[in-house]
């Protein structure tokens, strides 16, 4: 009798963690949807009802509309693309080769260039000095390096590797080192292939980083023909907060062509949809990888 | 310790020879391979120092009146010139408000919820852990550019959804971005959407952690749920959001340029509420092209921020010696 109703009480508070946890899932998902939605309204309903989660028509006039003329959209597409794939292929073998030779217990200046490492996530010169670097002395403005260098060795990685790298057993180096191998050869081969997730997690946050970003567009751009995808989102949103502003009525005389209300959002479903439709295939090492790496740190 | 070994067993000469000349070798060995492996990180060290270290130079920066043409150290002294706008006019004080209280309510609410979410998830099977943790992450994954337009799709004056919904209960049309005093709740709404799912993983990866033995001998003293969550689950992260959060305090001077920047659309009406020390410093230096003015902003971000990690940090030292960072 007893067990019964402790049986039924723990039923019942399995039910209520299901709903907070659904209803949170609601919170994060139902925004993610309405861009969707908005993506494929009628531009006459958005301009006659406003936005909503229920349309009357569903229409792929916005994408129509985008690949339609799609010239800046795959200039920016290939932009972002190719930052990406350089950005995390180069980024990995920085941030790796750096947290693996940190983690290492017998590397005599193990401890030093941790902390060059560390304290550059506490002190940094900030944008100015960094900016007259690319621009004025590096000469980059406008140029690919300028998209690709920033975020080529973040110290937050690096740290996050050599946290994982901790975790292998010295021995297997040790081990290693008595067969003769040189250090290049146990990093490359025995200490790579062990640590995939750590590899994955790190690779989808440089890469996640780089097609995420716009502010090195728009610090060190101008040519359109360098603005990433994001940063064009950011672009239509200004331009549109120009045009709707009065002072930019008077100068345009506001017959300016610009994609409208449901191209806006459809735009934002392709420059969104990439990453999250890879997301979960890395999922799995990925969540391994955060977690090994945030506990041992 | 070997030389003594050998000495006092009376080993012959060339025995002790041969020692020594092992353990030279040894220590040759040891050379290479500190030689090595720094050869392995050099082009990293390199890159960080490019790009982080040179960088520093900066810090004279605002005591220069900056000029192109002359370059760093032709320039001309400026003295305190270039802090005598922020100092004068009040908007030190509402940067540094904004950046500050804004980051307190951000790992404030971000803490509750992501713990709450990981307390929860820990009392499921892995098979629903792995669904919603997939699910919480998504919007961890959106730009700050992506969430702005969702943001707008919410919010927008003529057709926004949100101001519909409020229609329902007989609230009238509320022009969002007009008002600053919306914002802080707008943008701590929007932070823990797109941020929530990722401490939830890191804390219930904590929770996971800890030993079962706990919960079993907790049971057998008759200890409820709650209770195990209160005497046990908590007590046992709480270095975890320790040394999470500490990093957040440490960090505080530093708004998140891609939030304060994008969501409130850069919106001159919202500045009193949204306006960061970092958004200050680019417009200062993007829009003004004032780099003195510009880079003594962020002189004092720096500044303050390397302070307050410091102290931080000695606090935790002297609580908990493990947690510190330094």
């Amino acid at each position: 009798m007893k067990s019964d109703k402790n049986y039924n009480k723990i039923k019942l508070s399995k039910l209520i963690i299901h709903l907070v946890l659904i209803l949170f899932t609601l919170f994060c998902v139902v925004p993610i949807i309405l861009v969707v939605i908005i993506s494929v309204m009628r531009e006459k309903e958005i301009f006659t009802t406003g936005y909503t989660f229920f349309p009357k028509e569903l229409t792929l006039a916005a994408y129509k509309q985008i690949f339609l003329n799609p010239k800046q959209l795959l200039t920016s597409y290939s932009i972002t693309f190719l930052t990406t794939l350089v950005g995390t292929i180069v980024g990995l073998i920085l941030t790796t080769s750096m947290g693996y030779v940190i983690s290492r217990k017998d590397y005599r200046y193990r401890k030093f260039f941790s902390f060059y490492i560390f304290f550059t996530m506490l002190f940094n010169g900030g944008l100015v000095p960094t900016y007259i670097m690319i621009v004025s002395w590096f000469k980059m403005k406008d140029t690919f390096f300028a998209l690709l260098f920033p975020y080529l060795c973040m110290p937050f990685y690096v740290i996050l590797m050599r946290s994982f790298l901790q975790t292998i057993p010295s021995a297997l180096i040790e081990s290693a080192k008595i067969d003769g191998a040189r250090e290049l050869r146990i990093f490359i081969q025995i200490i790579l292939p062990l640590s995939k997730p750590a590899i994955a997690t790190v690779g989808l946050f440089i890469a996640f980083n780089y097609w995420n970003d716009w502010f090195q567009s728009m610090t060190y751009t101008t040519k359109i023909n360098l603005f990433s995808l994001q940063y064009l989102l950011v672009s239509i949103m200004k331009n549109i907060e120009f045009l709707n502003s009065s002072a930019g009525r008077l100068m345009t005389g506001s017959t300016v062509d610009l994609p409208q209300y449901s191209a806006r959002m459809a735009m934002c479903v392709m420059a969104a949809g990439p990453m999250l439709f890879i997301f979960p295939f890395f999922q799995k090492y990925f969540i391994k990888g955060l977690t090994i790496g945030s506990i041992k740190g | 310790m070997l030389n003594r070994i050998a000495k006092s067993t009376n080993l012959t000469k060339r025995t002790q020879d041969s020692i020594k000349k092992n353990k030279r070798i040894i220590k040759r060995r040891r050379a290479a391979g500190t030689l090595e492996l720094t050869m392995l990180a050099l082009p990293s060290i390199l890159f960080v120092f490019v790009f982080n270290y040179v960088p520093l130079y900066g810090l004279i920066l605002p005591f220069k009146n900056y000029n192109i043409g002359l370059g760093l150290l032709k320039s001309p002294w400026a003295g305190l010139e270039n802090f005598e706008f922020l100092l004068t006019s009040d908007v030190l004080w509402t940067i540094t408000r904004n950046t500050v209280f804004m980051n307190a309510l951000f790992f404030t609410f971000n803490t509750i919820f992501s713990v709450t979410l990981a307390l929860l998830l820990f009392e499921l099977t892995k098979k629903f852990v792995k669904f919603y943790q997939t699910v919480f992450f998504f919007p961890y994954f959106m730009s700050w550019v992506i969430v702005s337009y969702i943001v707008a799709g919410f919010l927008e004056s003529e057709r926004g959804v949100l101001n519909k919904f409020l229609e329902i209960f007989g609230i009238a049309e509320i022009q969002w971005y007009n008002d600053p005093k919306y914002w802080p709740f707008i943008l701590v709404t929007v932070y823990v959407w797109k941020m929530a799912g990722y401490g939830a993983v890191i804390y219930y990866a904590g929770l996971i952690g800890i030993d079962r033995e706990y919960y079993e001998s907790s049971l057998i003293d008759g200890a409820s749920k709650l209770q195990q969550v209160r005497y046990i689950s908590i007590p046992l992260i709480t270095p975890l959001i320790i040394v999470v959060n500490l990093m957040a305090i440490g960090r505080i001077f530093y708004g998140d340029f891609g939030l304060f920047y994008n969501v409130p659309k850069d919106i001159p009406f919202l500045y009193p509420a949204t306006d960061v020390i970092d958004t200050y410093v680019y417009r200062a230096l993007r829009q003004l092209g004032d780099i003195g003015m510009s880079s003594a902003a962020g002189l004092y971000q720096s500044v303050c921020g390397f302070i307050l990690i410091f102290f931080t940090n000695l606090v935790v030292k002297k609580i908990n010696p493990d947690n510190a960072l330094f």
